[in-house]
């Protein structure tokens, strides 16, 4: 009797109740940190119109490189001139950098968001396709082997070269080099699955191949996408300020931090305030990505977590 | 040894013929006729026709793209109508500051990411490791041209150390090329080292809980002995393959390196090449990017051998 009771206890410190995942992600710092820097960030780009801002492409001759705190004045479209405090200064034109910095987070959120989507989606196509059609695998494989040779970067460039550049084709640029990477990982996750029992079972039923791949196989990869759908996201974030900062992203009336940082480069040694504001706000978005990408991971992914 | 060298190389060539079809796709993927495109806006209409003749554009796709492919194993890469000089030649006069900036980074991030990683490993949970993790999500998160203009403007302007941009020819006595490589490999390899660093962290740290690891301690070797020549050399595998991968994103990072520090490199080339919608130059860059990255990932693949005596090909 006695030895039995012990033996409960024992196996009830073994097995604790485990939190659902979605409830221990919220309990890591990583992912609350990073969460409540991206919510801000969101809010920030959601209301940018009553953050004390001007219209970021007004410019006015009168307040040319303003240093940040200093009262000028701008002009509106009808030709109305008002008062306004440059918080972070004015550029060479004369436009309020602090405004263009405020709706730079739109571009930047919404180039992140977007890019993941959109290559998760086609990956996740890709590679369920490759893990489940043999015949598909090997030339698929080999196209993915070769956009993986092209450096990223590099792709995107191109990519917006040839196309004219707007927020769709800077998107659709950045988001191509990283769909062979998210294939890869889709195609590995299947093939790991579909050798589970209840994937046997399933089969053994006669369950039609799709309901398979979407009922029984999609579901299970879904902790593993979102922690790449994170990494993609801050990577696109970057990859679009580079662009811009090359100019060659998105066009120079568009406010975006890289573009910001590229007019300020010429005048950095005078004026370093106007690349390092909209490096900081660039910086802190992409450091809250990732550190929700790496509690995410070590939370919702620990096999992978271990790997690095 | 020789077979596996010839099916090794063997099976680079899809992954180049995939590439040389993508770069040839992005002009044709371009609306508007490939040879305006290509000319340049200040063409006159018989140098388009010319080009016309010479891409083969009344011709089929697939033997339009038979033309270019039988080029570029000739090592012709096509000629530049914007600088007026071949592609292979412009590539070969921006070279040598691209492969310096290149060297110099990637021995720098070897030799601050491998030692402490290694030692993060050691102690991991104790004060380096916790430092590093946190370095190394700051290195992948802080935008390559900020770090540029951070150091910049520390140690160009305020400390006034180092030149804030340029770059001396190797060779030219006017001045220090290293000295002018300091700022820009320092920027580069700060992402370099975060990869390397994760990496080398979690693959030694995997190493020291083998069994052999507890044999070196109980047989009285000293700690400096157990991971230098037990643990490291057992991880050098998956170390050498992620400086190997990561030249992808060496490549990525000196387009913007040599952008923010005034370097004449291929970076440089490339980004001028696309401002100026020179097609030419922007695919014969690509190619030759892209050949880098894979026959440096090749000969990754083959140093396998020295690092592991149980890997025999």
């Amino acid at each position: 009797m006695a030895e039995d009771s012990a033996l409960s206890v024992e196996s009830a410190n073994l097995a604790p109740v485990q939190k659902p995942a979605w409830r221990r992600a919220l309990d890591a710092w990583a992912v609350r940190v990073g969460g409540v820097v991206l919510i801000v960030f969101t809010l920030i780009a959601l209301t940018a119109p009553w953050l004390g801002t001007v219209d970021p492409t007004l410019f006015d001759a009168a307040s040319r490189d303003l240093l940040p705190g200093k009262a000028g004045e701008i002009t509106t479209l009808e030709g109305e001139q008002l008062k306004h405090t440059f918080l972070m200064g004015s550029d060479s034109l004369g436009r309020d950098i602090y405004s263009r910095v405020i709706y730079g987070a739109r571009v930047s959120l919404i180039v992140g968001l977007s890019c993941a989507i959109l290559s998760l989606s086609i990956g996740i196509v890709l590679g369920l396709s490759s893990g489940y059609l043999r015949w598909l695998d090997g030339p698929l494989m080999r196209v993915m082997d070769g956009m993986m040779a092209i450096p990223g970067i590099l792709l995107a460039i191109a990519l917006v070269s040839a196309w004219k550049a707007s927020v769709l084709t800077v998107i659709v640029a950045i988001a191509i080099p990283e769909i062979p990477r998210v294939t890869r990982l889709v195609r590995s996750l299947v093939l790991t699955i579909r050798e589970e029992p209840y994937v046997e079972a399933a089969l053994s039923l006669g369950t039609p191949t799709i309901t398979l791949m979407f009922r029984h196989i999609l579901p299970n990869t879904v902790a593993p996408l979102i922690v790449q759908g994170t990494y993609i996201c801050a990577s696109a974030i970057l990859v679009e300020a580079i662009l811009s900062f090359l100019g060659v992203g998105l066009p120079s009336d568009v406010p975006t931090w890289g573009n910001i940082m590229a007019e300020g480069r010429a005048q950095f040694q005078q004026f370093p305030h106007n690349v390092f504001f909209p490096g900081i706000f660039l910086a802190l978005t992409v450091l809250a990505v990732n550190m929700l990408g790496d509690g995410l991971r070590d939370t919702l992914d620990p096999k992978m977590s271990k790997k690095v | 040894m020789l077979s596996f060298l010839l099916k090794r190389i063997a099976a680079t060539l899809p992954v180049l013929a995939v590439v040389a079809v993508f770069v040839f796709m992005l002009l044709r993927l371009t609306p508007g006729d490939p040879a305006a495109i290509m000319a340049g806006d200040a063409a006159s209409t018989e140098q388009i026709a010319q080009i016309r003749a010479s891409l083969g554009l009344e011709r089929s796709i697939p033997a339009q793209f038979g033309i270019w492919v039988s080029n570029l194993l000739q090592g012709d890469l096509g000629e530049s109508f914007y600088y007026k000089s071949k592609v292979t030649t412009l590539i070969a006069q921006r070279l040598e500051p691209t492969m310096m900036l290149a060297l110099v980074t990637i021995i720098v991030a070897v030799c601050v990411a491998v030692p402490l990683g290694t030692l993060a490993a050691w102690r991991i949970g104790g004060w380096l490791d916790r430092a590093l993790m946190g370095f190394s999500v700051l290195g992948f998160s802080i935008p390559i041209f900020v770090l540029g203009y951070i150091l910049i403007y520390l140690l160009a302007m305020k400390a006034n150390l180092l030149p804030v941009q340029g770059y001396i020819k190797l060779g030219d006595p006017s001045g220090s090329t290293l000295k002018h490589l300091i700022l820009p490999a320092m920027t580069l390899s700060c992402i370099y080292i975060a990869l390397i660093a994760r990496v080398t962290r979690a693959t030694v740290s995997e190493v020291l809980t083998e069994d052999y690891i507890r044999t070196a301690r109980a047989k009285g070797l000293p700690e400096r002995v157990v991971l230098m020549r037990h643990a490291l050399k057992n991880a050098a595998v998956p170390i050498i393959t992620v400086i190997g991968i990561g030249v992808a994103l060496l490549i990525g990072g000196v387009v913007v390196t040599e952008s923010v520090y005034g370097i004449p490199g291929l970076g440089r080339l490339t980004v001028d090449a696309v401002l100026a919608r020179d097609f030419p130059t922007i695919q014969g860059v690509i190619m030759f990017f892209s050949f880098i990255y894979v026959v440096v990932n090749l000969l990754v693949d083959l140093s396998y051998v020295l690092f592991d005596p149980r890997i025999r090909y």
